[in-house]
């Protein structure tokens, strides 16, 4: 195993020392328990926005903490849950009297131990609420699993909620436009190569040379289907059609169209990617009105990539447009 | 404790999590294996850094509060399994803790209150029915065990989790053909038929250890 680390243990904290290093102006780290939070908070009446999650996503959650975005963030182990104190303290510390939203990913551990962490803030007169993501099309949703994974939609509703909660919106109304946007956004992602977490130092799974793996997760789990090696003009209609068919969108939508990097590939090749997604989706008569291309929610050292799609209204385009000003979404600020 | 006694103290309970901990850290690997099989491999690694956690906040607790000393175990459970187990484990014995609070002994029939009050808190934070695979499938039989042993009457606590132990045994071994329908297991759909789930071992390793740490307390 080949890693910039230094002990695989202190991967996580010392990146947070990093972190703290080079935006100590705009953010602070809390290390036990582990949270990062925008150094102006709490601010006074706007609702309050935690997310969270195992580490090695990122730049997300930890690098959308600023203005117009995530208020706290709570980093956990590589690929695993962070825990409630973890959240409860960063509730508290970005509560300013207007209550507190969670948006978590939907992963069994995820979703226990932010539930865990509300129904202490409740304990503590802190109003809570939380939405769940689920905008995966690779898995299969059903009564009989764990439902689909958060992925990509996540990025974005942060983006959109954070806007949303600055114009002082109200915690319902905050909570309401994250369910909207996760109930019209749809991802799904492919990969080249495994990752490798720093504990075990093997790969995720066995990837052959002229191989890739369809619907794959961000932790490396396997996905829906291994292929053969194709174009990338391929690979993206295999992927959109599943997008595009499952919401479904239609002719006349006008989208925000996310190409995400899982961390490995380099930007040349996401620009041909969003090349062919910008073809297929015009051959469908569904306009690109916003767009995001580059590394967002990665999974390590995975080669490979997501698309995810938002149908846009009007309300939803214009809080996108918001100023936001984070150490990796920043613009209008 | 006398010979045979009706209830089990403080002390009692303390033995009985540190013979957890000592047979969390025996099956370490067994748990890592059944985990790596249908989940993602860090059940044992988890729960033996949760258990060595409680070991450290227990070393320095005083007080014969049955209760507080349960909450402080589900505390330090929560704050540092993670993962799905974290909240399991954590909710179990912070329900048992609320049952138990302010209690310095503890007969059977209040046993089988604090199991039953954890297994709930557990149902009701991870959705799980029986059948699904989980640790539901031993805790719940073992719940059902004190209960009956309660009724029966004349049994002490060290009999009646053993009754306990044996039964969460038969619903541990009941998970292999079941297919998973909750966690990271349940995306394998049909093939995670034919393996052992690791949260039921845990979980009978719990009720195994309460009745050997209760018979020798």
């Amino acid at each position: 195993m080949k890693k910039l680390i230094n002990a695989p243990d202190a991967v996580v904290r010392e990146a947070l020392e990093g972190m703290e290093h080079a935006y100590g102006d705009r953010l602070r780290i809390s290390y036990d328990p582990a949270f990062i939070v925008r150094s102006d908070a709490p601010v006074q009446g706007k609702v309050g926005i935690v997310s969270g999650g195992g580490s090695g996503h990122e730049p997300m959650h930890g690098g959308f903490v600023g203005m117009g975005m995530l208020d706290a963030a709570c980093p956990g182990e590589v690929f695993t849950s962070p825990t409630p104190d973890q959240m409860l303290e960063a509730t508290k510390a970005v509560d300013g009297g207007a209550g507190v939203l969670h948006i978590v990913k939907n992963y069994t551990g995820d979703v226990m131990n932010f539930e865990m962490a509300a129904d202490l803030a409740k304990g503590e007169g802190i109003e809570v609420e939380a939405v769940v993501t689920n905008d995966d099309v690779a898995v299969q949703d059903s009564l009989y699993t764990a439902g689909r994974r958060g992925v990509g939609i996540t990025v974005i509703a942060e983006k959109i909620c954070g806007a949303a909660a600055e114009e002082r919106k109200s915690l319902a109304e905050v909570a309401e436009i994250c369910r909207r946007v996760n109930g019209e956004g749809r991802s799904m992602g492919m990969a080249l190569t495994p990752c490798m977490t720093p504990s075990s130092g093997e790969p995720s799974f066995e990837l052959g040379e002229d191989e890739m793996e369809i619907g794959i997760g961000i932790h490396g789990e396997p996905g829906r289907y291994r292929e053969p090696m194709a174009p990338a003009a391929q690979v993206v209609d295999r992927l959109a059609t599943a997008v595009v068919e499952d919401l479904p969108y239609n002719s006349g939508d006008r989208v925000l169209a996310m190409v995400n990097g899982m961390g490995g590939t380099p930007l040349i090749e996401l620009f041909v990617v969003y090349r062919e997604l910008h073809r297929f989706l015009q051959e469908r008569g569904i306009t690109i009105e916003r767009r995001l291309v580059g590394n967002y929610i990665t999974s390590l050292e995975m080669a490979g990539c997501s698309i995810t799609l938002l149908r846009l209204d009007d309300e939803l385009t214009r809080l996108w447009d918001a100023p936001v000003d984070t150490p990796a979404l920043r613009w209008g600020a | 404790m006398t010979e045979e006694a009706a209830t089990i103290d403080h002390a009692g309970v303390l033995a009985w999590i540190r013979r957890y901990a000592a047979v969390i850290e025996e099956h370490r690997v067994e748990l890592v294996r059944l985990d790596t099989a249908i989940g993602d491999g860090d059940h044992g690694t988890n729960m033996d850094r949760g258990m060595k956690k409680v070991l450290e906040k227990l070393d320095g607790s005083e007080g014969d509060d049955i209760g507080a000393t349960l909450k402080a175990v589900g505390m330090t459970l929560v704050s540092s399994v993670g993962g799905a187990a974290g909240p399991l484990y954590g909710t179990l014995f912070l329900q048992m803790g609320t049952a138990t609070a302010g209690s310095s002994t503890l007969d059977v029939g209040a046993l089988a209150d604090a199991l039953d009050a954890g297994v709930k808190g557990v149902q009701a934070r991870g959705k799980a029915e029986p059948g699904d695979k989980t640790m539901v499938d031993a805790l719940l039989p073992a719940v059902a065990a004190l209960r009956e042993a309660q009724a029966d009457g004349g049994v002490g606590p060290a009999a009646a989790a053993e009754r306990a132990a044996a039964a969460a045994e038969e619903g541990m071994k009941a998970t292999i053909p079941m297919e998973a329908r909750k966690g990271r297991a349940s995306y394998l759909g049909p093939r995670s038929v034919g393996h052992q789930d690791p949260g039921a071992t845990s979980s009978y390793l719990l009720l195994r250890s309460a009745g050997e740490a209760f018979a020798t307390a």
